[in-house]
């Protein structure tokens, strides 16, 4: 963890304020603190994974124990075999792929006719959506919840597809991207004759590639971790999504520590493998999108 | 569709109805969406407010007036869960800002392995609170839990994680800032980057200890940012359901029940769905207020500075 005072020919990001400002000893104090918290923070993980392997009869005798003289899945198993959790893993990437397809393409949509078109209100409707980023999701879940039983939607994928599709956030992050496609592009397009739907199609969508997957992974996330809402909608067990029937895990006797601990890495599995395939992108929108 | 092929203008097309039809098609498919699932419903929240209306009927029920907002307004209850909610904001956000700068400011400073402390500290952030509640829910356990033994172990009493109401504050407090950590950690990280080198190296060179260029340097310039994770750490902490929901169900005794679950428990436990639409109404207010308040307070600052 030494830093050499050399200047060293570095990536503009990478580097760090370790060169020329010549602070070593507090560098390695950083360095040090800032491991051993990072090490902390690894831990409700490591003890998950960790008893969701050992033997029953292990952690009875010893609940925190992080041997691993013995492991075996059979947590895994009983898992899989005890509650629906097949059922909740199939419904959780139904949901969550769907709520992406379709926000990513309805988003995009109205983002391009914000971008490129001129048309009478759309100072009008920028506003409007401007006003849905400050209306809390959460605090319309009644609302909304006598409204899907009106239609006769609840216990359905779409009354958890649906409200989530029409998303401001995703908006306004293809809207800024598709302002950073030059006009002169579009102007050459349509004298060419091409029409505003190829346009979109053939131009603008292939250059937001990074606005698309940005919004795809974080659709997929959120709608993937969505709770109260699904708690309320899906009322059959079968039907459920994985958090929310995770969370009917908690405080059951018919259950023992492994299996829930098993059911709990089960959750957080695919996010995790999403996280970090994709960890890049996700921090660089984290910080796009909350700086603006 | 077609353009004319005679003289085409340089500039755009002047608004004359050209797009107006092409505008209006590619927004239709969101502007639908849009008015059914989120004016809707904040209009339906609305009317209902004002109705008596029981969750597992059809109708509307007796218009009352403004009586469910009275009844509101002098529920014991209601503030009692408000106050939960705003001790939850309390208890949050002075770690949620302050910790995750700290971090950030070190890691600006580790040249290797960044990615490592990036994905410790942010990957509990893309997991479900289920699974993070599951996981905590052993570590707070009575007698066998992780962190209960490491209290006994060192002679203190077993705080009652799950038990008591201080303890349950306790251990949700810790498994949020678990939780969320990493989101805040990111924006200052990305804050960070914007700081120029040469802003250090002069301070450097002026013989400015690690110490004090974190003073008079880094902090001073991450004041917007310092601004804006704590508005956005704010709101989020009102909104808290999912932790204490599924980690303690609101108890022990409803002593932690915050305000989403209290609007909950009466729209859909008690079916005053007319009640609990007045309850959301006034908390959506507050949620507004906060904003405004820190909106216009920034604006202040902008304009001073």
């Amino acid at each position: 963890m030494t830093t050499t005072t050399l200047p060293t020919p570095r990536k503009r990001k990478e580097r760090s304020q370790a060169d020329k400002t010549g602070s070593k000893a507090f560098n390695r104090l950083a360095a040090t603190c800032l491991t051993l918290f990072a090490l902390i923070w690894l831990i409700p993980f490591a003890y998950a994974v960790i008893t969701s392997v050992r033997p029953i009869e292990e952690i009875t005798a010893d609940p925190i124990g992080f041997s691993l003289g013995s492991w075996t899945l059979d947590a895994y198993h009983a898992a899989f075999s005890l509650n629906s959790i097949g059922w909740w893993y199939l419904n959780s990437f139904l949901i969550s792929t769907l709520s992406v397809v379709f926000t990513v393409i309805v988003c995009s949509l109205i983002a391009f006719g914000l971008a490129h078109l001129r048309f009478r209100g759309k100072g009008a409707l920028t506003v409007l959506i401007l006003a849905g980023l400050m209306v809390p999701m959460e605090a319309l879940v009644l609302p909304q919840f006598m409204e899907f039983r009106a239609f006769g939607l609840l216990g359905t994928y779409w009354a958890l597809i649906l409200p989530a599709t029409a998303s401001p956030v995703a908006v306004f992050v293809f809207r800024s991207f598709l302002k950073g496609i030059p006009d002169a592009l579009i102007e050459a397009a349509r004298i060419d004759g091409a029409s505003w739907w190829r346009i979109y199609r053939q131009i603008c969508m292939p250059l937001c590639r990074p606005a698309v997957s940005a919004v795809a992974i974080f659709t997929f996330i959120t709608t993937w971790n969505a709770f109260l809402w699904p708690l309320l909608v899906l009322t059959q067990t079968k039907s459920q999504t994985i958090p929310v029937g995770l969370s009917g895990l908690l405080g059951a006797t018919s259950i023992n520590q492994a299996e829930v601990m098993a059911s709990a890495v089960l959750g957080l599995l695919p996010l995790l493998v999403v996280f970090l395939v994709a960890q890049r992108q996700i921090v660089q929108g984290v910080a796009s999108t909350g700086i603006k | 569709m077609t353009t004319a092929t005679t003289a085409v203008p340089t500039t755009r097309v002047p608004s004359d109805g050209r797009d107006n039809r092409a505008g209006w098609i590619f927004s239709t498919p969101f502007l639908v969406l849009y008015a059914l699932f989120l004016i809707g419903p904040v209009l339906v929240g609305l009317v209902l407010s004002f109705f008596n209306t029981a969750t597992v009927k059809n109708d509307l029920g007796a218009f009352v007036g403004l009586d469910n907002y009275l009844d509101i307004l002098s529920s014991v209850d209601f503030w009692k869960s408000m106050w939960h909610s705003t001790l939850f904001t309390l208890l949050t956000v002075p770690f949620l800002v302050v910790l995750p700068l700290l971090a950030a400011v070190f890691a600006a400073r580790i040249t290797r392995n960044r990615w490592f402390y990036r994905v410790a500290f942010f990957a509990p952030y893309v997991v479900p609170s289920a699974s993070v509640a599951l996981i905590f829910s052993y570590i707070y356990s009575p007698e066998i839990g992780l962190l209960t033994k490491a209290f006994t172990s060192v002679g203190l009493p077993d705080p009652g994680f799950l038990s008591a109401t201080k303890g349950a504050w306790f251990a949700v407090t810790l498994m949020t800032v678990w939780w969320t950590f990493g989101f805040n950690f990111v924006l200052y990280t990305a804050a960070l980057q914007e700081i120029p080198e040469e802003t250090y190296e002069a301070a450097a060179i002026d013989g400015a200890s690690a110490w004090q260029q974190i003073r008079s340097i880094t902090v001073p310039l991450l004041r917007p940012t310092i601004g804006l994770v704590l508005m956005l750490q704010v709101l989020a902490s009102l909104k808290v359901f999912d932790q204490i929901y599924i980690l303690l169900g609101g108890g022990p005794n409803g002593s932690t029940r915050p305000v989403i679950e209290y609007i909950y428990d009466t729209g859909f436990t008690t079916y005053r769905a007319g009640y609990a639409a007045a309850g959301t109404m006034v908390y959506f207010l507050i949620l507004v207020l906060v904003s405004a308040v820190w909106m216009i307070t920034s604006r202040r600052r902008d304009a001073r500075a």
